[in-house]
């Protein structure tokens, strides 16, 4: 029933925008590719679609893959998903009002979210209120997340399974930018609810805050009162590169309930650090982004759930045809790598001394083709080793996707 | 362009028509975990569903972990149906004779070490005997659960008859009221004989998996509906099918496959082993009486260990016991897949009952008791032979 409240308002604002339109009336607004874009514009910067002077502009993105992937010699064969589709719909409300929202179908409709829906308000540059569900801007790939910006067909483990993207929550917040020349300067900070004690208290058996997201009442109640602070800052120079710091941390636990004390309050802190750049000359794109992760476990509770984790990844891209291609004038093809790493659990066995392991690497090569910005094709060779929290042998998986993903 | 996109195709439909792309599948031998042969179709069914909830199911404060538990999942223990690692050693405690535990009020027979946050764990109560005991390895433990009683007392010798200084005898145990015993089970004074843990303590499968959740992780189940943490009964945690899956899964793991039998090392650190007398105990090959399960029915298999207690001497004497084992006594623990524990161990061996033995070697001198003559004669072997010997071991 909830799922339906959230996907009918949409489809009846889709169907009634789209409804009977004269094509000619629908103008596609090009995302902002100024060089200074950081990575907290792109929640805007994605292609609309707006209708005659509908003050509503829509859009959203697609994804979808094959993949043939083996563990340790053992496949699942064939496996054809739809991993997401998303629906955005913006508008301006008033000169410097303005409303975004995103609904998100993941894995056919397994999952429906409401992924962002936040209202903006400028009061100056340098300081803009946003509040709503908002994007809590840990990292860059949180923010920055949607398929066709990017050439793999997985998303960072680092991202998914160490950093909980994506991750949104009700919240307030406020963001600004300042331009000087080729520098631009840029903060968030946001106070939203946040996580719960199924960061260590999960299926996964590890500390695993992408857990929280099972908790769907963050939506409508904080689970412990304390507000979740998030905040970034980032600086980018257009010839160089954009680097951001972001911090996020609160208390997860519940410590008390009906002014009963039930235990500690117990924090959560994560640290980010993100980059990108391009290369001169050889236009090679490179994205990063590395996170730390505290977490107070008690120590009475089991090593199998950490207190320190860390991770990220880095990609590289390097165009390596510019031309048509089969009829598409623009075509990129790109030869791509991704290399990952997380440690789950960072620290050493109170019983032996030894090396808690619990980590995974992975490295990724890639062909991708853009018959637009706006479209991918891409295919992805795996190969990721997992080792187990006692260090045992790696789990070898490895295999093929191809997979397209397109804003729409 | 169009001789590009042909170039593209071809050789996108080649790499991803080669399988030898995807990481290969280990030896058989190189594994533990996997199905004994012969399953049917039906019993496949089932071995996967007892798989899922052995090695995937990790149990949460909304599903029954704790309030005090060791582990939050059966696999987490046993990674790859291999030998545990001292992180997640069981702790015993209370019970020094044959008279039973005296410190069940304060939590014994084990201690549940660990506890969800605001839960206080576990502390061993002063002056109560304990022992640790590493968690062992699940495999081919159907074959064992199938060998006769008789068989197991055709290899006792209580009043060490032969005169050879080794006299193993069976753990005769009181059985859980949910227990139902074997076919042809011998009733000795309403005892029975235990042949799972460490001292034998545990009568089969059904009692071994359930204590476990019980014990190690706090689930309750019909068999054990007890919390560990009130001592209250409360609704089961855990569905009858489910424990009798894990139960049908454990029982349907393969054996370990011997690997490099044939080469001389292996061949001739055999017969050293055999002449040091170390197979009086670890006998090389039992066999199973009826089994309802075709592929466990009357078959022939190699553990290394007769299933009877021995005094293994002072040195490895912890005080604490179970069922009417002496503290000494302890039973023989199969050497099959002893090679491949360091596979489930971290890389790193943790021999004997409580992981103290970190080689084969240092668990080899640790025999007291009843061994000593058996690691006599190791002692005195050539350094070759002895690198002989535990090359036969580590192939097993």
């Amino acid at each position: 029933m909830k799922k339906l409240f959230l996907v009918l308002p949409f489809t009846l604002l889709a169907a009634a925008a789209m409804a009977q339109i004269d094509s000619t009336l629908l103008r596609r607004k090009p995302k902002d590719a100024a060089a200074n874009a950081l990575n907290m514009n792109a929640v805007y910067n994605r292609p609309f679609l707006s209708v005659a002077k509908l003050p509503v502009a829509l859009g959203g993105y697609v994804e979808a893959n094959w993949q043939h992937l083996g563990t340790n010699g053992v496949t699942e064969g064939h496996q054809f998903q739809m991993r997401r589709m998303s629906l955005f719909v913006a508008s301006t409300v008033y000169k410097r009002i303005k409303f975004l929202s995103e609904i998100e179908f993941e894995d056919g409709a397994k999952e429906i979210s409401l992924e962002y829906a936040a209202l903006d308000m400028e009061v100056h540059p340098l300081f803009n209120i946003r509040g709503g569900i908002v994007l809590n801007p840990i990292g860059a790939f949180n923010q920055n997340h949607d398929g066709p910006k990017w050439e793999f067909v997985d998303r960072p483990i680092s991202a998914t399974q160490l950093l909980p993207d994506t991750w949104s929550n009700v919240g307030f917040g406020v963001y600004g930018k300042k331009y000087q020349d080729s520098w631009v300067f840029a903060y968030e900070a946001y106070v939203t609810n946040g996580f719960d004690d199924r960061i260590i208290d999960n299926r996964e058996g590890k500390t695993f805050l992408p857990a929280a997201k099972q908790n769907p009442a963050r939506f409508e109640e904080s689970f412990n009162g304390v507000p979740l602070i998030t905040a970034k800052a980032a600086i980018r120079n257009k010839r160089i590169a954009e680097v951001g710091l972001s911090y996020m941390g609160g208390i997860y636990n519940k410590f008390q309930d009906e002014g009963v004390v039930l235990d500690a309050r117990r924090r959560v802190d994560v640290m980010a650090l993100d980059m990108n750049t391009t290369l001169p000359k050889l236009n090679t794109a490179i994205t990063g982004e590395w996170a730390w992760i505290s977490v107070d476990v008690p120590a009475t509770y089991t090593q199998q759930y950490a207190n320190k984790q860390r991770g990220g990844f880095i990609d590289f891209v390097q165009p390596v045809y510019k031309r048509s291609l089969m009829g598409f004038e623009k075509s990129v093809v790109n030869a791509a790598c991704r290399v990952e790493y997380v440690d789950w659990n960072v620290g050493k066995f109170e019983v032996t001394g030894g090396n808690i392991a619990d980590h995974l690497l992975a490295v990724v090569p890639a062909l991708s083709w853009r018959p637009t910005s706006q479209t991918v094709v891409r295919l992805n060779y795996r190969y990721s080793w997992k080792t187990d929290v006692l260090g045992n042998p790696p789990i070898k998986t490895a295999g093929f996707q191809l997979g397209f993903s397109s804003y729409f | 362009m169009n001789r590009l996109f042909i170039i593209v195709i071809t050789v996108f439909i080649t790499v991803i028509s080669c399988r030898k792309t995807e990481p290969s599948l280990p030896a058989d031998s190189q594994m533990l975990d996997g199905p004994v042969e012969g399953l049917t179709a039906s019993q496949a069914q089932q071995f996967l569903r007892g798989d899922a909830a052995f090695n995937d199911q990790v149990f949460t404060k909304e599903t029954g972990l704790g309030p005090l538990f060791v582990s939050a999942s059966c696999g987490s223990c046993h990674a790859g149906d291999g030998k545990g690692h001292p992180f997640t050693t069981l702790t015993r405690f209370g019970q020094s004779d044959s008279l039973g535990n005296t410190f069940l009020a304060s939590g014994a027979p084990q201690l549940q070490n660990r506890a969800l946050p605001g839960f206080d764990p576990e502390h061993i109560p002063a002056g109560a005997p304990f022992s640790k005991f590493t968690p062992p390895a699940n495999t081919g433990m159907g074959f064992i659960d199938a060998v006769t009683d008789e068989d197991i007392i055709a290899m006792s010798d209580p009043d060490d008859a032969d005169g050879d200084g080794i006299s193993g005898v069976p753990n005769w145990i009181t059985l859980k009221s949910y227990v139902v015993p074997r076919v042809g089970s011998i009733n000795k004074n309403g005892h029975h004989i235990g042949r799972f843990g460490k001292k034998s303590g545990a009568y089969d499968l059904v009692q071994q998996t359930a204590a476990a959740y019980n014990q190690d992780m706090g689930i309750t189940s019909t068999y054990e509906p007890f919390d560990t943490y009130s001592g209250q009964a409360i609704d089961p945690e855990i569905s009858n099918q489910t424990l009798l899956d894990v139960v049908f899964y454990l029982k349907t793991l393969k054996a370990p496959i011997q690997r490099n039998a044939n080469s001389a090392d292996v061949v001739n650190g055999k017969a050293l082993f055999l002449q040091a007398g170390c197979g009086k105990c670890h006998v090389s090959e039992l066999k199973t009486g009826a089994s309802p399960v075709a592929a466990l029915n009357y078959k022939t298999f190699y553990p290394y260990t007769d299933l009877l207690l021995h005094d293994m001497g002072a040195g490895l004497d912890d005080g604490y016991t179970e069922g009417n084992a002496k503290t000494s006594e302890w039973r023989t623990p199969a050497l099959w897949g002893l090679g491949l524990s360091k596979n489930s161990q971290g890389g790193v061996y943790y021999l004997l009952h409580d992981g103290r033995a970190n080689t084969i070697e240092e668990a080899i001198l640790l025999h007291g008791g009843e061994a000593l003559g058996s690691r006599n004669k190791y002692n005195a072997l050539t350094a070759k032979e002895k690198q002989q010997l535990i090359t036969f071991l580590e192939s097993l």
